[in-house]
């Protein structure tokens, strides 16, 4: 990482939030209608326990929901990307299940488990994450082509050594590509039941009692912080991908 | 049951397509003896990859015998290695690592530094030294093509399968590819069959030129090559080499149903 890495993006987030006070202050906004950056120091410092602890629950749900989705979207994407049957009979399901608005889903998860506010979070959290990845993956299995196959088939190798060797590393940048919009979808599921569900938990119930109270400045703090932890997640999965992906970026000489 | 290594009788394979059998091969007869080097030409769509599949017991004919070894060929066998048209090199290991790959898979003696020591002698031999640790994607589709090479011989297999691993390069390339096919035969000798479209490359590289016809493929000639001692590019340039690739492009026509012959009938 260079000098030049850091301090383009970073003075870039400058800019941004110099304009954002500039066009609150030239059209003489009032906080009712668009904080500016120069009020969200002042949240920060009023709710700063609050914003810990809060941060925290909303962060390791989105986490746990996730790895859940990992786990449940890679399996899906195997029976798919391997079995044509299974490819046919589950594609139609999983489209209707992605096309339903999951805002419309959180009431429902509400009540069907009320009181089990972490449960229905990471529930959530899982199943507006899980999609993109099971769809790369499957892809990614069912385009190998079948010269690769041929290579270690020809010399007796069996199915699992050649999924092992050859369709996981193959498919592995599909993975990371998929996973980086799961990420920022498994926080908008999170959120969303946070902010739904009452006596909810989180940066979303921090963002709901803000609203209750008229807080604007509270209300943009809790954004910003979210957007913080986006960031945060997201390059955690960059940096995954380029230890385990990482060959499948190509170097610019060639 | 003779002598020669690969031996193939009378197959006939079909694939089920939604207007019934298409059949591919119908009649399709191939012997090579140990060491020697058979290439396979034939109209585009003739069924020559299937033959590679039949060979290497990746499938099994609808009808007509296989024999590897003096042994029916019922599934695949760790005696077979394969080069491609697609190089099919795993992006995510080094060259080095690539080339080792069916060391993994087939059951060999060596330690792991004899396996290293023979995957970086066979690199060196093709010309690829001091690319071991390089990625597929540094390296320019003939190297890519070399390595994919080494890869299929360094298990020592009897039998080496080559369909059109030369196809998509250019001629240039491709003539120091002919080369190096030659200097590999003569240091780790193998029985083999190349799969090409280009009748140049079946008598430079084989002893054996096999032509196929049309779809359903069945042997429709067969023509012993004896161009001279180690070859070099000049000796396409010969008119023996002339005449040979005369008789051949004579025999493709043949295949493709266009002689002189036909179109005045029809």
């Amino acid at each position: 990482m260079t000098l030049r890495q850091i301090l383009v993006p970073l003075s870039a987030i400058v800019l941004f939030g110099v304009f954002w006070e500039f066009l609150v202050w030239v059209n003489g906004w009032p906080n009712y209608v668009m904080a500016s950056p120069s009020d969200l120091p002042p949240a920060y410092a009023r709710y700063w326990e609050l914003f810990f602890v809060m941060g925290w629950q909303t962060l390791w749900r989105t986490v746990v929901g996730l790895l859940l989705a990992i786990v449940f979207g890679v399996f899906l994407g195997m029976v798919m990307g391997f079995s044509r049957t299974m490819r046919d009979a589950l594609y139609p399901l999983l489209v209707g299940f992605n096309a339903i608005p999951k805002a419309t889903v959180v009431p429902i998860v509400a009540l069907l488990f009320v009181g089990d506010h972490n449960f229905n979070t990471i529930l959530i959290a899982f199943m507006i994450s899980f999609f993109p990845i099971a769809v790369s993956v499957s892809i990614g299995l069912s385009t190998l082509e079948p010269e690769y196959r041929d290579i270690l088939a020809s010399l007796g190798a069996s199915k699992t050594t050649i999924f092992w060797k050859i369709a996981l590393p193959k498919t592995l940048p599909e993975f990371f590509g998929a996973l980086k919009v799961a990420v920022t979808l498994a926080f908008i599921g999170t959120n969303l039941m946070e902010i739904v569900s009452p006596h909810g938990r989180g940066l979303g119930a921090l963002f709901d009692s803000g609203k209750t109270n008229s807080d604007y400045p509270l209300m943009f703090a809790v954004l910003i912080a979210l957007a913080l932890m986006g960031i945060v997640l997201y390059y955690v999965v960059v940096a995954l991908e380029k230890i385990f992906a990482g060959w499948a970026e190509r170097s610019p000489s060639y | 049951m003779s002598e020669n290594l690969i031996e193939i009788k009378g197959v006939r394979h079909a694939y089920p397509t939604k207007s019934g059998p298409l059949p591919v091969l119908d009649g399709l007869e191939l012997s090579v003896p140990e060491g020697g080097f058979a290439a396979v030409v034939g109209p585009s769509g003739c069924g020559k990859s299937t033959l590679t599949r039949l060979i290497a017991g990746l499938m099994k004919p609808d009808h007509g015998e296989v024999w590897l070894h003096g042994e029916l060929v019922k599934g695949p066998k760790s005696t077979v290695g394969m080069a491609f048209q697609n190089p099919v090199l795993l992006e995510w290991r080094t060259i080095l690592q690539n080339v080792m790959l069916p060391l993994e898979i087939v059951p060999t003696k060596l330690s792991k530094r004899e396996q290293e020591d023979r995957a970086r002698k066979l690199l060196a031999l093709v010309g690829l030294e001091g690319f071991e640790e390089k990625r597929p994607s540094e390296l320019s589709g003939g190297m890519r093509q070399r390595a994919s090479l080494c890869r299929s011989i360094v298990h020592k297999p009897d039998v080496l399968i080559l369909d059109e691993p030369f196809g998509a390069l250019d001629a240039f390339t491709r003539e120091d590819l002919w080369q190096t096919m030659h200097k590999v035969k003569a240091e780790e000798p193998f029985t083999g069959v190349l799969i090409t479209h280009d009748l140049r490359e079946s008598i430079f590289l084989a002893d054996q030129v096999v032509v196929l016809s049309g779809r359903p493929a069945k042997t429709q000639y067969v023509m012993d090559v004896h161009l001279t001692g180690d070859r070099d590019i000049e000796h396409l340039y010969t008119p023996e080499s002339a005449e040979a690739l005369n008789i051949l492009r004579h025999q493709i026509q043949i295949a493709q149903g266009r002689t002189d012959a036909e179109e005045t009938a029809t």
